[in-house]
């Protein structure tokens, strides 16, 4: 998968604009959904205007994962599942940073399905983004966790019967304190989504479908009305975004479902639980430097 | 019960240069504290002391061992054999007699222990130790507190100072209760003033040595001055997950690295553990993260990431026996090899093994060096005896080795390339701007200087090239490897880790009975040093000690990959995987075994 680098556009201090966060080409399938994904992600950063420096992007394995090489800012591609923990790491370790991190169905929900419920129990501050095509598409149509009955595949030509992972329940369980789904041909939701996650204070995680033209054409077209389907927004008049019951009732609704914010709470996030702890401990022992602390560790050996 | 106070034969003073002594019972007896207590004590009195112990593998109870040897001089390995051995139980006398030596002192514990009436072999002490503590403490104690009337009869037979013991329990209990730190003092002083004079005719005492000038010593088991270590150079973050023996280094960092300010997670597995502290690393935080072998075993493909998106990071392994589950809790040095070659891949990275529980303190601090200075994963294996096992030694002059993190988002200029193929990596952490606004990538794919992909062939290559030379870089800057003893001779003994005490003291003994041996401890694994292959030269034997099996051809793990790269058949190998540590007599015997002394040899025809 080599590609010609194209040299990016210069950035300046303080400027974000879109031509400014370009990077490589995207090496996707023409008419892959990931390119409005990123489209979006550009516009988003742009209206964010955040410091470039301080903006990462992290993604684990898989043709959405390519992401941090088509985005000019601070940029990691980790290995497959493990992008979660990569980044907790990273926000945990830098709570000036913003991070945000991509990922397929494959990533998220099978082998990187553990951290999702830990990253979610614990409340990181970072934003993960699940492009979710229904389908193995880096290595050429197998099943993914997603991939609903019936779906022919290399490794189920004779259609799917396992019963596919049900995304929303799953982000909801989690513990992840804000939960949105979203369709990557609906640009300006996509937007709207990626906006409140980013400006969430703990962990946001938003579910795009986002089709994969190559190996699972049209699997979302029911929650796109210019292919006759229908984009059903969450009405936050009606729903009420910090009622877990209710949230879960959406994610059992029958496919396509709704779009939007399922789920918002507000609890304190492991970057400043953890804070917290270090100036309670630093109050504790006399703002120490760490060599009179380490010091005093000796001296009680003796 | 001979409580008769008056004793006709004054009991005679025994000079000592050191002991071993066995303490055997279960593991709720409290055996390990009188062990700590021994031990610190030791530490004060500017004695050596070594310290050794077994715990069952189960939940809670079962058999367990703490063995303490202390002396004046240098002390190099727990012992073979036991001078004086205190049995709890019956089956801690029936499982340990075998190793005190003839003459050696057996003291019991006469409420439990039925002895074997013609055994005469050793100076048989039985002492009501479960009753009389009850009788000290109150009968509500049940035998709780008779670890400290074993200590008190202790203190007594080996004139220990009281003083000073006493001051280590008000340091260790006087923080609880006020009751707790009373009932301590009352059962030692029951066992301090059991006239044990009655039975047993002598006592010890250590050869004194004059007090030294240096720093004071300092009294701990192996996975804290690794901890420690890793403060000193300046890890502030990190991750692991629960696994004997490294738990609790993890526990140490998790309690600790708030004061400094820092931050460790037990993450969800070993998989998440490892990649949270490679996100540390790469957001400009050094970080270790550490297991034993099967949570090492998880983390390797991400440690292959480490190498190719060269990020630093410090990874320890407390070894324990395997494969799989294992032996949990005993030691075994078979990780080496998967430490250098764990991970897919051409992927080079740094290895390190701590010789000593001294030397756990200076090789974790070294790693943050390494690790830093060539960003690059290194690894620090120790293993389950050197986990546990308490020594006394210098405190370390912090004000030299003391160092600061640093997190390092200075601008960096516009022609600044995170994989510059003319310079070893130093990453610009996010948060740090590039001038003209390219920002690094930073990945496992291979990749160009600025950090995309490239699947371009020569490219692979000279990234290859980039990331082995820097390593090699390592070795070129190692210091010049010391040799212990004959600088040529017949033996060269080679060992790694936590063979260096039984070594040690092994060649010391050869060399007294006259042989010209000598003792080379690898610190360095991977890289391993560069002037080996002269050292090696200067001896007509290269026998290499580790506690792993021979392999399907005759050679350990480091033996195999020494004669892999000297092509020396003079290296041979001495392995064992009992999940024991080496004794003298089992070197000795290895020895002997490719090179008779000449001792043995003139003996040999007489014998015939």
């Amino acid at each position: 998968m080599s590609t010609a680098t194209p040299t990016p556009v210069k950035a300046e201090r303080g400027v974000l604009t879109k031509k400014g966060l370009q990077a490589d080409h995207p090496t996707w399938c023409p008419g892959c959904g990931d390119f409005a994904v990123l489209a979006a992600y550009y516009k988003t950063l742009e209206k964010l205007d955040l410091p470039q420096q301080n903006i990462v992007t992290l993604a684990g394995i898989g043709c959405s994962s390519r992401f941090p090489y088509f985005v000019n800012t601070h940029g990691g591609h980790f290995i497959h599942g493990r992008s979660l923990p990569f980044a907790s790491g990273v926000s945990l370790g830098r709570d000036d940073l913003h991070v945000f991190v991509f990922g397929g169905d494959g990533d998220g929900f099978s082998i990187g399905g553990n951290h999702l419920d830990h990253a979610g129990r614990k409340n990181f501050r970072l934003t993960y983004v699940i492009m979710d095509n229904f389908v193995y598409g880096l290595t050429k149509k197998q099943t993914s966790p997603t991939s609903p009955q019936g779906f022919k595949s290399k490794t189920d030509p004779w259609g799917v019967f396992d019963r596919p992972t049900n995304p929303m329940r799953k982000l909801l369980s989690s513990g992840a304190t804000f939960v949105a789904r979203t369709h990557a041909t609906q640009i300006k939701h996509m937007m709207e989504m990626y906006e409140r996650a980013a400006l969430h204070d703990g962990f946001s995680v938003i579910e795009v479908l986002s089709e994969c033209v190559e190996f699972y054409k049209g699997a979302f077209d029911a929650g796109n009305p210019r292919k006759g389907g229908a984009f059903e927004t969450i009405d936050e008049e009606v729903h009420d975004v910090s009622d877990m019951a209710a949230a879960l009732a959406l994610a059992e609704e029958p496919w396509p479902g709704k779009f939007g914010v399922y789920y918002e709470t507000q609890q304190p996030t492991k970057n400043k639980l953890e804070k917290d702890l270090v100036e309670a401990t630093r109050q504790k022992v006399g703002h120490k430097s760490d060599k009179e602390l380490l010091a005093k560790t000796f001296a009680s050996m003796r | 019960m001979p409580h008769n106070s008056a004793n006709p034969i004054p009991a005679r003073e025994e000079l000592i240069r050191d002991a071993v002594i066995r303490l055997a019972g279960n593991s709720q007896d409290g055996i390990q504290s009188i062990g700590g207590f021994l031990a610190r004590l030791a530490g004060r009195s500017a004695q050596e002391v070594m310290t050794y112990m077994t715990i069952p593998a189960t939940i809670s109870g079962g058999p367990s061992i703490f063995q303490v040897r202390m002396g004046t001089g240098e002390v190099l390995s727990a012992g073979d054999e036991a001078d004086f051995l205190l049995a709890f139980y019956q089956h801690s006398y029936e499982d340990h007699i075998g190793f005190l030596k003839e003459g050696g002192v057996l003291l019991y514990d006469s409420d439990h222990v039925k002895l074997e009436e013609d055994d005469h072999r050793f100076v048989r002490v039985g002492v009501p130790i479960s009753a009389l503590t009850v009788e000290a403490l109150g009968g509500s104690s049940r035998e709780k507190g008779k670890n400290l009337f074993a200590l008190g009869l202790l203190s007594r037979i080996f004139k220990l100072d009281v003083g000073k013991l006493r001051e280590i329990f008000k340091e260790r209990f006087g923080g609880k209760a006020e009751d707790v730190l009373r009932n301590v003092n009352l059962a030692f002083d029951a066992g301090f003033s059991y006239p044990i004079d009655n039975v047993l005719d002598r006592y010890f005492s250590f050869q004194s040595e004059e007090e030294s000038e240096g720093p004071p010593q300092v009294t701990m088991d192996g996975n804290t001055a690794l901890t420690l270590g890793l403060i000193a150079g300046g890890v502030r973050h990190g991750a692991g997950y629960p696994i004997t023996p490294w738990s609790t280094i993890m526990e140490m960092l998790r309690q600790q690295l708030p004061r400094y300010g820092g931050v460790f997670v037990q993450a969800e597995d070993e998989l998440a553990a490892v990649s949270m502290a490679i996100g540390f690393s790469y957001a400009g935080r050094l970080a270790v993260t550490g297991s034993s072998g099967p949570g090492i075993s998880l983390k390797m493909e991400a440690l292959g990431w480490a190498t190719m998106a060269e990020i630093p990071l410090v990874v320890v392994n407390i070894q324990r026996g395997g494969p799989s589950t294992g032996l949990p809790t005993n030691v075994e040095q078979s990780d080496l090899l998967q430490a250098i070659h764990g991970s897919h891949g051409d992927c080079p990275r740094v290895v390190l093994a701590a010789e000593n529980v001294e030397d756990c303190f200076y090789i974790a601090r070294e790693a943050c060096q390494l690790a830093r200075k060539f960003s690059v994963p290194v690894f620090v294996l120790s293993d389950m005896s050197l986990a546990s096992r308490i020594e006394a030694f210098d405190e370390p002059d912090l004000d030299a080795l003391m160092i600061e993190p640093s997190l390092d988002t200075e601008d960096r200029p516009a022609d600044f390339k995170p994989y510059d193929l003319e310079r070893i990596t130093r990453h610009a952490p996010p948060g740090t701007w590039v001038e003209g606004g390219v920002f690094p990538q930073v990945t496992g794919l291979e990749h160009d200087e600025a950090g995309h992909p490239s699947a371009n062939p020569q490219m692979h290559a000279k990234m290859m090239k980039k990331r082995r030379s820097k390593i090699q870089q390592i070795a070129a800057e190692l210091p010049p490897s010391q040799v212990f003893g004959d600088r040529e001779g017949e033996v060269l003994v080679v060992g790694w880790g936590s063979t260096w005490g039984p070594i040690r003291e092994t060649v010391i003994r050869e060399r007294d009975c006259g042989r010209k041996i000598g003792h080379l401890q690898i610190r360095y694994i991977n890289p391993l040093p560069n002037d080996l292959g002269e050292i090696f030269s200067r001896y007509e034997h290269i026998l290499v000690v580790e506690m792993n099996d021979e392999g399907l051809y005759g050679y350990g793990q480091l033996a195999t990959l020494l004669r892999a790269r000297y092509c020396n058949p003079a290296i041979r190998s001495l392995n064992k995987t009992d999940g024991l540590t080496f004794k003298i007599k089992e070197i000795r015997q290895g020895i002997e075994a490719i090179c008779p002394s000449p001792a043995a040899t003139l003996q040999a025809p007489v014998q015939a």
